[in-house]
């Protein structure tokens, strides 16, 4: 595979002001509304948000299973925003995605060891030593008997599933893969294994991984940097020990200590958020997390803030009043 | 004080193609007034068959129901139709995970609420039941009850849907609230939410509340005492700090192991439980749990062979059903130690 020409300097995936929206009735619903984010390769980014905050949308611009709005993506130097069938095809290899639910994701008619082979197929590669080694090859890596390779879907059992969708997406060797909640489906046992071996292929392969999730706990143990996003926008964005010791935005802080913690006993403590995410088809006025902040003042409503780097560090924040610490009381203006 | 319910020798089996399926096999526990009980298990460990039989819910032509279920004295297993469906709204109630399922889209919510409120209390006028729905949906948090009792579900949001569940299954002042799964469907602020409210409610009306989730977290923030369930049985049982503070059970101490966390080494791989779940048609001999325990080996045949009973391990009503104990393997490790140090 040949290497694309930002390879040395550059990062793998440079994403600047990538915007979605879907048209509906009552105006467009904004679901991704200008990120600017770099993977770099070999490097791990997690994507967290609640529901509507645009993650999964983000996951299916990555690898252009939908065309932005506006906005870039450049992947290995290649400017994929609106890259047509023919120019994707070539790139179509390094780039692929993993889904959430590994039953609707797989096609039942067809042996696994043809799934995992399809990619190969379509990209008309001709792995070295032929496809049905490489088919083994894969099935052993991601843990499953290459022996099963006849056998359907539904005969294996959730977290097997998934890793027929793992080895299928590692069939092209990707430099980069896209795993949208590859757990949330899977009972908490069966989750370990599939973090688990997450892991090691990106250790062991160098990949790099985007993962979209809402669960933190996930995200910490298998991302490097993180990106929290609210209402189709980043808010925080840094180093995976500062988003989770120093996190700087108000709702990353809430975010975190929404998480019930096995080994923590009553009700959850401080720091709870009232309400709920507004809908992205009419985001709110400034910043968009101001009807649920606690710190909100009247200047949030009014300007959006920008992401901004703080103290020169990799951490960058979207907030007018960040910080760990309490604010000096004022007035907080009841807003509509 | 007399539990108010109380659940002994439960089974559940289905017949299917492949032979019988034991969903619930054997499992008694009992809860108060006032108190909420988790349920936590993995797919298939029977946690939802348990609360459907709780309710008289299964379908007797397809499933078989054996035990018996008390609810605040009246015997449940067995019972026609007509008298479970009394007790049903009245004194029991459920949420459900997905709250828009389970509301009429057509009707408007406060009617929906309304209808289980007159179900119960026929002779209620308008007004009245009016009041009482309103009341209830400021009690949940809902803003602005008047208002939105005359909106539609799809105008709520997931949080303000599972409100309107808990508004419609607390009109009637039930003693038994059974949740399954109630914030598995909602964000992680929401669910915090939620499980403030489930919490709140519970001290005001002295609720008993059985708790299905496959969360420990939630458990631990939410729960007095839990059941750990496996394969249809109870494997572990307690109140909620001693049995997720000291597990005495492989199963519990490696589900546990295998959650990722906030806190700990991120860095550190996470140690899950090898294999998957049995197929309830065909379940292993013995323990049901050791193909997948990582110490079946130590007695020998025994966990193999001889199915352990669920019995009293230490105090405060801790429950096991192993053969080797946590604290009886610490114990023997130091014994070895002992032996070792002596040795040399």
């Amino acid at each position: 595979m040949t290497d694309g020409p930002a390879d040395e300097a550059g990062p793998l995936l440079r994403v600047r002001g990538l915007t979605k929206h879907f048209p509906v009735r009552g105006g467009p619903v904004r679901a991704v509304d200008g990120l600017d984010f770099e993977v770099r390769a070999g490097e791990t980014l997690g994507l967290v948000g609640e529901s509507g905050c645009g993650k999964s949308t983000t996951g299916r611009l990555l690898v252009r299973l939908l065309e932005p709005t506006g906005g870039s993506i450049e992947f290995a130097g290649h400017d994929l925003t609106h890259a047509g069938r023919r120019h994707l095809r070539p790139l179509r290899g390094q780039l692929q995605i993993i889904f959430q639910d590994p039953y609707a994701s797989l096609n039942p008619r067809h042996p696994v060891g043809r799934i995992i082979a399809m990619p190969l197929r379509v990209n008309r590669i001709d792995p070295p030593g032929g496809t049905r080694a490489r088919v083994r090859e894969l099935m052993e890596r991601v843990g499953l008997n290459p022996e099963h390779h006849n056998r359907y879907p539904h005969e294996f059992s959730g977290g097997q599933r998934q890793r027929v969708g793992i080895a299928r997406a590692l069939a092209t060797e990707p430099r980069l893969v896209v795993a949208d909640e590859p757990v949330s489906a899977l009972d908490v046992s069966i989750q370990a294994q599939v973090v688990n071996l997450l892991r090691r292929l990106h250790r062991d392969l160098g990949l790099a991984l985007v993962l979209i999730s809402h669960d933190l706990a996930v995200v910490r143990h298998l991302c490097q940097r993180v990106a929290v996003m609210y209402l189709g926008r980043i808010v925080e964005i840094g180093d995976r020990d500062d988003i989770y010791h120093r996190p700087q935005h108000p709702y990353t802080r809430a975010l975190l200590a929404a998480v019930p913690h096995v080994g923590q006993f009553g009700p959850a403590g401080r720091l709870r958020l009232t309400g709920e995410a507004p809908t992205p088809l009419d985001p709110p006025s400034g910043c968009r997390f101001r009807t649920r902040c606690p710190r909100a003042r009247e200047r949030c409503a009014v300007e959006e803030p920008a992401l901004v780097r703080r103290d020169g560090g990799g951490q960058a924040t979207a907030c007018h009043f960040p910080g760990p610490d309490p604010l000096p009381a004022e007035p907080v203006r009841a807003m509509a | 004080m007399d539990p108010y319910l109380r659940v002994t020798d439960l089974r559940v089996s289905f017949p299917t193609a492949d032979g019988v399926l034991r969903a619930v096999e054997g499992v008694s526990f009992a809860v108060e007034g006032g108190r909420t009980l988790g349920v936590v298990g993995e797919s298939g460990s029977g946690k939802s068959a348990t609360a459907l039989a709780l309710l008289g819910l299964h379908d007797l032509r397809r499933a078989t129901v054996t035990g018996q279920v008390t609810i605040g004295g009246r015997e449940l297993v067995g019972r026609p139709e007509t008298e479970i469906r009394r007790l049903r709204g009245r004194n029991v109630a459920m949420i459900f995970q997905d709250p828009l399922s389970a509301l009429h889209p057509y009707h408007r919510v406060g009617r929906q609420i309304a209808e289980a409120y007159r179900v119960h209390h026929r002779g209620a006028g308008r007004g009245e039941t009016r009041r009482r729905v309103i009341e209830m949906m400021d009690r949940v948090g809902i803003p602005q009850p008047d208002r939105r009792y005359d909106q539609y579900p799809h105008e709520f949001s997931g949080g303000m849907r599972q409100r309107v569940m808990i508004a419609m299954a607390l009109v009637n002042d039930p003693a038994l609230l059974i949740a399954d799964e109630p914030t598995t469907a909602l964000d992680v602020t929401v669910q915090a939410q939620i499980l403030e409210l489930l919490t709140d409610l519970r001290a005001e009306f002295r609720t008993a509340i059985v708790l299905i989730t496959h969360d420990l977290g939630v458990v631990g923030q939410a729960a007095d005492d839990v059941l750990v369930m496996y394969a249809g049985r109870i494997v572990e049982q307690g109140h909620v700090e001693q049995v997720l503070r000291t597990p005495q059970h492989p199963y519990t101490s490696g589900l546990l192991a295998s959650v990722p966390s906030l806190r700990g080494d991120p860095e550190a791989d996470l140690r899950p439980i090898p294999g998957s779940p049995p197929s309830l048609t065909e379940l292993p001999t013995g323990c049901v749990f050791h193909p997948r325990c990582r110490h079946a080996g130590a007695l020998g045949d025994r966990c193999r062979t001889e199915p352990p009973e669920l019995r009293v391990v230490g105090t405060g009503g801790h429950r096991l059903a192993c053969h080797l104990p946590t604290r009886e393997r610490a114990r023997r490790r130091a014994e070895d130690t002992t032996r070792a140090g002596v040795a040399r």
